[in-house]
């Protein structure tokens, strides 16, 4: 009963932060503000969205045991969950590095410390 | 209880595939692809839950892996592109 509870108050933060992230797509000016927006917001919410599926396999255990065929069902969705956090911000990382080098400025920007260098 | 969250996150990637076709340059829409590909990952999880097949969940890690390599080579293009 509880755990249904939890698992709900999971699945209504994924969807609120997976529509922001849809949302801020649209209302944030340059491509780093939007990056800012589409990456990370996806990240947490599907973060919660897997956990609602941990939870709700937590209380099919408590039914009937850990030897249901939803355990396997939830190793594999933590594995995906591991894969979402291993490549988003890495990805995010590379999209904003080659856009300032592409050289597109932020919106509304009066300094860019990172101006001329082009190390690596 | 599944199903209206996997209809919820199809909307999302319906509004984010808008920004795919419209983004002004070529950064914004791959912060648009990005975006959608973690969507779809999500949703692949999400389906998975659903019908209780834990098939799709794998077709989401593979995904989830495939769209990483793609981003990071549609990035480096973008690299050597000057506007």
């Amino acid at each position: 009963m509880i755990l249904n509870i939890i698992t709900y108050i999971f699945i209504g933060i994924g969807c609120f932060f997976n529509l922001m992230a849809a949302i801020g797509l649209h209302r944030f000016p340059d491509a780093y503000t939007r990056l800012h927006a589409g990456t990370k917001c996806t990240t947490f919410g599907s973060m919660f969205l897997i956990l609602a599926i941990v939870i709700q396999s937590i209380s099919a255990w408590v039914a009937e045991g850990i030897s249901s065929p939803q355990s396997i069902l939830t190793l594999h969705a933590v594995i995906a969950l591991i894969a979402i956090l291993l490549t988003n911000p890495t990805s995010a990382h590379a999209i904003g590095r080659a856009a300032h080098r592409s050289g597109i400025k932020p919106a509304r920007a009066v300094v860019d410390d990172l101006e001329g260098k082009n190390h690596d | 209880m599944w199903f209206p969250v996997a209809i919820f996150l199809a909307v999302c990637i319906f509004i984010v595939l808008i920004r795919l076709f419209l983004g002004p340059t070529r950064p914004d829409r791959l912060v648009g692809l990005d975006t959608l590909n973690t969507l779809i990952v999500v949703s692949m999880v999400i389906l998975g839950a659903a019908f209780k097949e834990k098939i799709y969940i794998d077709v989401g890690i593979v995904y989830a892996l495939l769209s990483f390599v793609t981003t990071l080579f549609i990035a480096k293009y973008i690299e050597k592109s000057k506007f």
